[in-house]
């Protein structure tokens, strides 16, 4: 058994938040890197030159690297073999996130209620996801949201007839209509299997997943590289302007579904795909 | 084309601009979003006056993150303009020249900016800190109850954009697209 302070997991929160959104990661930037070199419209380079500027002017001058500085999003993976103490998990981690937004000067985009709407001010409750994991560490991801890009998420529940042709239709549907709303070049986390709220979670976490990685099951994989390139053809590219850099990847993780069913889940991010991983 | 432009625009301004120039702004905008739109629009039902007049100004939708000491502005990249498409025809129609965001528009909308002569400028999504180098100041004038939602007048100096529909209603998202589709 090992013990954790919650106070140590606030005071992680709160140097994640501020991380994330002025620091993207190392996979994120190469990928925005080869698509500069990559991209064939000229209005399309310039965009994409700019969000080179943006990156840089963002971790030099510790200005955001967007003014939508999200809904904190964080998977939480607890060992079962840590026990916390000094207080409730749940609240440490708001508090961090508390402290992330108000002290370093992030944008507090929260409402209290979704039909009242009144602003929180400190961007909290986080959207927090649990899992219990053999071992006696945790992994804290924080992963802030925009919702340029969330607003052009979507679920469909296909049925099994619909089979794999029915999946990338879904998929190329949802990054079509989300256009130059979702802020392209996007990532495209897909949860494909499970059930209505399983598939969501899991494209959610596909969006954490480091873009030059691919799936471990080879059709899957197969899949990921075909959609791809299929994005890249819709000539969206980025800003929505014109170009062949639509998406920088596609994301999928599947699971077990019901003999019925085959939900599929596409949450979109833009190119500011923000995620802190820590190891505790 | 790269053209500069002056805010306010007139509309004899804005009829120089054709969807696909590379614009840059200096001048003065306002900044409104979602809650600040609903505000001034029930203002209108009410026949209340708005907090700054439509005519030949430029609305930017846009919610700053905080500003750090010493820096007008904190991040301040375009939001989703769709949000506001229930919004803008009423204040196109009392004068509004110009709208800066991003992503697509109402056919109620393009129809508005051609009735008036407007214009529709994208700015570029996510490069926020990128934009902010362009503000010279920052001033909240109504609503700041509302925080990153209020009204802001700011001072800009060759702000960039890029115009996407045009006061004859050419739509640059629908027409670039085109030139790379190659399904």
């Amino acid at each position: 058994m090992r013990t954790i302070q919650v106070g140590d997991i606030t005071e992680h929160i709160k140097e994640m938040c501020i991380e994330a959104n002025h620091f993207l990661t190392e996979d994120m930037k190469s990928a925005l890197q080869n698509a500069c070199e990559k991209e064939e419209a000229l209005l399309g380079r310039q965009i994409l030159n700019q969000l080179q500027d943006n990156l840089n002017i963002a971790g030099t001058d510790m200005i955001p690297i967007c003014q939508d500085t999200g809904m904190a999003v964080i998977f939480v993976e607890i060992g079962q073999d840590v026990h916390f103490e000094g207080g409730n998990l749940e609240d440490a981690i708001n508090e961090g996130v508390r402290r992330g937004y108000v002290e370093g000067f992030l944008r507090k985009s929260v409402v209290k209620d979704p039909l009242i709407r009144e602003n929180t001010k400190d961007n909290t409750p986080a959207i927090i996801h649990y899992e219990i994991v053999p071992g006696d560490k945790v992994k804290i991801t924080v992963a802030p949201k925009g919702f340029g890009s969330e607003n052009m998420s979507r679920v469909f529940m296909l049925k099994p007839a619909d089979g794999i042709e029915g999946v990338k239709n879904a998929i190329l549907t949802a990054v079509k209509d989300a256009g130059p709303n979702a802020c392209p070049p996007m990532v495209v986390g897909v949860g494909i299997g499970g059930t209505f709220e399983k598939c969501a979670i899991m494209a959610k976490k596909a969006l954490t997943r480091p873009v030059n990685e691919h799936s471990e099951i080879p059709y899957v994989k197969e899949l990921e590289e075909e959609l791809l390139e299929k994005i890249n053809a819709s000539g969206i590219g980025p800003g929505g302007l014109g170009g062949t850099t639509t998406a920088l990847a596609v994301n999928i993780n599947t699971y077990p579904t019901h003999i019925a069913g085959l939900p599929v889940a596409i949450n979109i991010c833009c190119h500011v795909n923000r995620h802190s991983v820590r190891m505790i | 084309m790269e053209q500069h432009i002056t805010a306010p625009l007139s509309k004899q301004e804005a009829a120089k601009l054709k969807s696909g120039d590379y614009v840059y702004i200096t001048g003065t905008i306002y900044t409104a979003r979602d809650a600040a739109h609903k505000r001034m629009f029930e203002a209108l039902q009410n026949n209340e006056p708005l907090p700054m007049e439509m005519k030949d100004n430029i609305i930017y939708y846009m919610g700053p993150s905080p500003a750090r000491d010493g820096r007008p502005i904190g991040s301040a990249g375009p939001t989703t303009a769709s949000r506001m498409d229930k919004y803008a025809p009423s204040l196109l129609d009392l004068g509004l020249c110009g709208m800066i965001g991003k992503g697509k528009r109402s056919q109620e909308v393009s129809d508005a900016i051609v009735r008036n002569g407007a214009v529709y400028f994208a700015a570029v999504g996510g490069a926020g800190a990128l934009l902010s180098k362009s503000i010279i100041s920052s001033e909240v004038i109504a609503y700041d109850d509302l925080g990153t939602e209020a009204i802001r007048k700011l001072e800009v100096k060759d702000f960039p954009v890029i115009v996407v529909i045009d006061k004859d209603g050419n739509n640059l998202y629908e027409t670039a697209i085109t030139a790379y589709n190659k399904e």
